[in-house]
């Protein structure tokens, strides 16, 4: 894991001593709270419904034990005991005081952890694969990369009022589990034909209410000027990105209203200018950060081999556990999808659990990821069914990644000033049709559902197998049914399936949708969202609405 | 110019607010430029002006061919929250420009330190600022991650000599 040095300490304490004076500033009056907003929220900082939710940075999604212990604390100290781990790998906590928190951020700064740049019309915290590092698929590990570009954005003097948020994803392998097609910029790292280490450039994806998959601006640029590359996307988006009209003004609107050719051309003739300037940092500050990344001390002679005799114990496996690219390791996946619970909730005691279990298990690393669940990458297979118990022993042992249950929700309008509606009700009444039988979950096979309680799509809903879009309808809580998209290496945009449904009518609905497919589908390796894709939606839209 | 000696200018007393124009903070060693400032259309319309205004949608590269007779370059900032104008200061750095780059309008204290950083060396910020905070505002970081044009050293280059 990357470590600050004593020039990262420094300018994270600068950070932390400017936004205290920003605070001061502010309760004295000395600005005005239009003066203050952009800069609170640089520092992760938002007015919801009930009280100021605090977002803090989990770069690349990758945070030790220590830091996990921190969050718990933070969470028991200045909030109800629980934090939120979110789609974009970081965590909110939902009831903060202002006047706390300057406490708040001595805290987070005294394990390598700060709140910048997790909102605001900037360059967002990089995120990446959950399984960087010990994927048996991926060319290289991408961290040390998404790195290099956390330190490039971190207070860059440019892009720091951008005509709107700015989000950044980098992968390593062709099984995209960041989502880099939903992004303003994602990368994918890979050799080319000659064996030089580069990304390709995707550049425009996005949901909200303008769902855009993301185009390749480029195929190939080397690993060493990726960030100047970066700086000539960003530089021709902040002089022609749009400013009249706040829903229009990602990168996804310029890209498609120039055309990619167009896009692209602007972008190259921007890096040919910068190109020469020595924006990119030196090989010696890859291999600095690189060797920070180096795998953990595996133990080469550790047993390849699991016992299985305990049918519950199984089950995890089969469903939570993937191969590890080291014989005799396995990466470990903490659902945070529980019966009953809330999408991506942790409690304090839980968070110390997972601190405890990663020191002792895994290498003292974890991982959130994108669906908001937690990631233990370098478990012993023979420590396994220790690791499990003590999990289950929390309620954190829910075998159901990538199923039914492990649905994405927003947190709607149970937090959230934005939204029309409520999420997590919705996913907490679809997930009780199904949470009692795992062998259930498991014979309807993968099946992502995501839900957002308003257009800004924060709960993924374009990127949903099924996805629950929730609406004002008159005053009343309405729902919409998408169908048919997908956040992976095969990404798509979900669509209307028909009419919308009230609270009740929308969990039926999707009753409906999963018994329709189990009848329909060729066979038990066809994912609801392969039927879908081949059948096309008129029988799903029969099923759901017809007779 | 190097970072102590703009620390000294902001130290020093700037020029007292006249009435009816905003205080001038400026990073120049250089004296102020009096004459008019020209908009964007008539400087390029062939005015003999030495010293330009490009609002946020016009384009700073307009400007490439003509550097070598300007002494000022003020940019507009209607809107704090428009960042145009960092761009436009950056690109005018990037093609050798050492005239003088001024952010005029809603020009906040907050945002001082990105300005500087991209090149901006004088301010006619609507609303004069504290000297206090503007000090501190910039004194705040003793390290930059990346290079930009004020020429700081980002930390990559520290650490590696």
């Amino acid at each position: 894991m990357y470590r600050y040095d004593q020039y990262d300490q420094a300018i994270v304490d600068a950070r932390v001593a400017e936004f205290k004076d920003q605070v001061g500033r502010r309760l004295r009056n000395e600005i005005t709270e239009d003066q203050f907003k952009p800069l609170r929220l640089m520092n992760g900082l938002y007015l919801q419904l009930h009280a100021y939710m605090l977002r803090v940075a989990i770069p690349y999604g990758t945070l030790s034990g220590t830091q996990m212990r921190m969050l718990a604390h933070i969470a028991r100290k200045y909030d109800r005991d629980y934090g939120h781990f979110t789609t974009r790998q970081n965590i909110q906590y939902n009831w903060i005081k202002l006047e706390q928190f300057s406490d708040l951020l001595d805290d987070l700064s005294k394990v390598e952890m700060h709140a910048f740049q997790t909102s605001g019309n900037c360059i967002r915290n990089i995120s990446s694969d959950q399984f960087a590092g010990a994927a048996a698929d991926e060319v290289a590990d991408p961290r040390p990369y998404a790195e290099l570009l956390r330190q490039w954005s971190t207070l860059h003097p440019e892009f720091s009022f951008l005509p709107r948020k700015f989000k950044i994803a980098v992968i390593a392998s062709d099984t995209d589990r960041a989502a880099i097609q939903l992004h303003d910029i994602g990368l994918q790292l890979y050799h080319n034909d000659a064996g030089v280490l580069g990304f390709r450039v995707w550049v425009g994806g996005g949901m909200g209410r303008t769902p855009i998959l993301a185009k390749v601006v480029r195929d190939f640029i080397p690993v060493g000027q990726f960030l100047s590359y970066s700086e000539a996307i960003l530089r021709v988006y902040n002089r022609y990105g749009r400013r009249d009209n706040i829903y229009k003004a990602r990168i996804k609107i310029l890209v498609s209203e120039l055309g990619i050719d167009e896009f692209t051309r602007q972008v190259e003739e921007e890096w040919a200018g910068l190109a020469p300037l020595g924006l990119d940092a030196p090989q010696a500050e890859y291999d600095r950060i690189i060797a920070q990344f180096a795998p953990p001390a595996f133990d080469a002679a550790a047993p390849d081999t699991l016992d299985l005799s305990d049918p519950d114990f199984k089950l995890w496996v089969d469903q939570n556990v993937h191969a590890h690219k080291q014989p005799g390791y396995a990466i470990a996946t903490i659902s945070l999808k529980p019966k009953r619970g809330i999408p991506g909730d942790a409690s304090s005691a839980q968070m110390d659990v997972i601190a405890d279990l990663a020191e002792k298990y895994a290498h003292d690393e974890i991982r959130v990821t994108h669906s908001q669940n937690l990631v233990l990458a370098h478990a012993k297979k023979a420590d396994l069914y220790a690791l499990w118990q003590a999990l289950d022993a929390v309620d954190l042992a829910t075998p159901n990644l990538d199923l039914v249950t492990d649905i994405i929700a927003c947190p709607g309008m149970d937090y959230c000033t934005l939204a029309n509606a409520r999420s997590i009700p919705i996913a907490q009444k679809i997930a009780a049709k199904f949470e009692n039988s795992v062998a259930e979950q498991r014979d309807i096979g993968e099946l992502k559902i995501k839900v957002s309680g308003c257009i800004n799509g924060c709960g993924h809903h374009h990127a949903g197998h099924i996805g629950i879009l929730g609406v004002d309808k008159k005053g009343e809580e309405a729902y919409q049914l998408l169908l048919g998209g997908s956040g992976a290496e095969d990404a798509s945009l979900a669509k209307i399936l028909g009419p919308g449904f009230d609270e009740n009518g929308i969990v039926d609905a999707v009753d409906k949708l999963i018994t329709f497919y189990r009848g329909a589908r060729s066979g038990s390796d066809e994912r609801f969202l392969d039927t879908y894709r081949r059948l096309g939606p008129a029988p799903f839209k029969e099923a759901v609405y017809g007779g | 110019m190097a970072d102590n000696q703009d620390q000294q200018a902001v130290a020093g007393a700037p020029s007292p607010a006249l009435d009816d124009a905003p205080a001038l903070l400026r990073f120049r060693d250089d004296a102020p430029f009096e004459s008019p400032i020209a908009p964007l259309a008539d400087f390029l319309a062939g005015g003999n002006f030495a010293a330009v205004r490009i609002e946020p949608g016009e384009d700073a590269r307009d400007l490439l061919p003509h550097l070598g007779r300007l002494k000022l370059v003020e940019i507009a900032f209607p809107k704090f929250r428009d960042g145009r104008g960092y761009s436009s200061a950056a690109l005018l750095r990037q093609a050798g420009f050492t005239g003088e780059i001024r952010a005029a309008g809603d020009v906040l204290v907050d945002q001082l330190g990105f300005m500087r950083r991209v090149g901006f060396d004088s301010f006619a910020p609507n609303k004069p600022l504290d000297q206090k905070v503007v000090q501190a505002t910039l004194d705040r970081y003793p390290h930059v991650y990346m290079k930009a044009a004020d020429g700081r050293p980002p930390v990559w280059a520290l650490r590696h000599g």
